[in-house]
């Protein structure tokens, strides 16, 4: 889809592509979904180009085509279902034992809950508050909803780094890519050496 | 009328012998050499030359560091593209200090490993200080980083409008290209460092000794007013990596930088993200007082 947005545009061609495009959307509108899929797409599946997000995605001018690479980092567990579809939901917020003890939450814990985002119908799938459910290649969305002005940054793509072409095709990053999403806090480097001093320089 | 002086009675005077010797001189060393360095030596201003000396001058030079290097290295002279002007922006309430930038850029431009010569230098500053040069620490090396107290600000070079860099060329070797890169030729710099003297961000650096890269480190990618091997005795600086964004790629310290704090674009294109910097962020250019009226913009991305 953005690659019909994106090439080189000239004045009626853009109007084609805008008709296009609106046509796309009221598709969209009315099957939801990648594309009205019937069938759940794994998020390795889907990572390869910017679902039709509108105007949830990162937004991208000029030629070229925005990719979201790598998949984004999940855990070997996923599908979470393979375990979870079995298991009762308990709702009652507590220390993981059994399981998943490596995750701790360091994320707003006092107020927030594994719940809060993963869904407890479907645990493939992240939940907004809104119930919405949002596939793990959107998860933007999610952490949009409380960071704003960081959401409306990396769009543009002045938060997070895209690699690739300044004009051109380019790569984004998920949030989820540099930040744990249950301890987003950025962990310390080591720094590579400091320059040789100029009196030390043969 | 004067008298005529004996010397000037006879056929050959004094001047014309000597002008004579030192032509025929001249010419043997240029004869006795071999036909590349007698090519380079006659070889003429990257501005000056035709389009087919140029062709021939990068063949000669690929043909030379592909034998030197053991490998094919190309060796282009893309030009600047048309309505672009390329802009910087380096983000530093991200930037951590951890010089990751630093050596992706002294791989990508084949600087020289030793003697050691880096196009960015990393400065650490206390927080409560603000940009205070004589607080400026670029040799911190912690164990981890970024350092409670500090913020960290790399600077290299910052692409002026105004560069007086190349106003104090006695030779014309160094100038401004039209999409805002000031480039060198290395081949007409004759290495009297005024530039570096003229250059209020220490952001030239001079070949010292012979440069030395590993034929296995060596990027073969090159441009000739880049990332090309520098001849000793030559001054060199950042070009915005010339042979990626010519080719439209971002620059090497773009895309290794850990934090995100590096941004690039055309400051012509109102949807770049360098211009939603602009417009979107607290902006400031390095010592904004002399005037020197730079492409490169520090920013606070928070």
């Amino acid at each position: 889809m953005l690659k019909t947005d994106a090439s080189p545009g000239k004045g009626g061609r853009f109007i084609l592509a805008a008709v296009c495009l609106a046509g796309l959307a009221a598709i969209l509108i009315t099957f939801p979904g990648p594309l009205g899929a019937s069938e759940p797409t794994t998020p390795a599946e889907t990572a390869g180009e910017v679902p039709a997000a509108g105007a949830a995605g990162p937004t991208h001018s000029g030629p070229g085509t925005l990719y979201q690479v790598p998949p984004p980092p999940l855990s070997d567990y996923f599908p979470c279902s393979q375990c979870h579809a079995d298991m009762e939901v308990n709702r009652t917020r507590r220390v993981l034992t059994e399981e998943h003890e490596d995750i701790v939450l360091h994320h707003d814990e006092e107020n927030r809950w594994c719940l809060d985002c993963h869904d407890a119908g479907n645990r493939d799938m992240l939940r907004m508050a809104s119930g919405a459910l949002v596939d793990f290649t959107e998860s933007y969305r999610l952490c949009g909803q409380c960071h704003g002005p960081k959401y409306r940054d990396w769009k543009a793509g002045v938060h997070g780094k895209r690699t690739g072409h300044w004009r051109g095709d380019k790569q984004y990053l998920l949030c989820v890519h540099c930040h744990d999403p249950h301890a987003p806090r950025f962990k310390p480097l080591k720094p590579l050496p400091p320059p040789v001093r100029p009196e030390n320089l043969r | 009328m004067k008298e005529m002086t004996p010397s000037a009675r006879r056929s050959i005077s004094r001047r014309g012998f000597l002008r004579t010797a030192a032509l025929a001189s001249g010419g043997l060393a240029l004869a006795s050499c071999d036909k590349n360095s007698r090519e380079a030596f006659l070889q003429r201003h990257f501005r000056d030359m035709t389009p087919e000396e140029l062709a021939g001058v990068l063949a000669r030079l690929e043909k030379e560091q592909s034998a030197r290097f053991g490998k094919a290295v190309h060796v282009t002279a893309e030009p600047p593209m048309e309505d672009v002007l390329f802009g910087y922006g380096l983000d530093l309430s991200r930037c951590i200090g951890c010089r990751r930038c630093v050596y992706a850029c002294v791989e990508e431009n084949n600087c020289s490993r030793d003697p050691q010569l880096q196009l960015i230098r990393v400065l650490e500053m206390p927080k409560e200080e603000g940009i205070n040069i004589q607080q400026a620490n670029a040799y911190y090396d912690p164990e981890e980083v970024p350092r409670e107290d500090s913020f960290y600000m790399p600077v290299a070079c910052q692409q002026c409008r105004n560069p007086q860099c190349t106003t104090v060329c006695p030779v014309g070797a160094t100038w401004h290209e039209k999409d805002g890169i000031v480039v060198v030729d290395y081949n007409w710099c004759i290495g009297c460092r005024c530039c570096m003297a003229a250059c209020p961000y220490g952001a030239r650096h001079f070949n010292w000794a012979e440069p030395t890269v590993s034929p296995t480190e060596y990027n073969p990618e090159t441009h000739f007013l880049g990332n090309r091997v520098r001849p000793v005795g030559v001054v060199e600086k950042c070009t915005f990596c010339v042979k990626r964004v010519r080719n439209g790629r971002y620059p090497a310290c773009v895309e290794i930088c850990p934090v995100g704090a590096r941004k690039f674009g055309n400051l012509l294109d109102p949807q770049s993200e360098i211009r939603y910097v602009l417009e979107n962020k607290r902006v400031l250019v390095f010592k904004e007082e002399l005037n020197t009226q730079p492409k490169f913009y520090y920013f606070y991305g928070t």
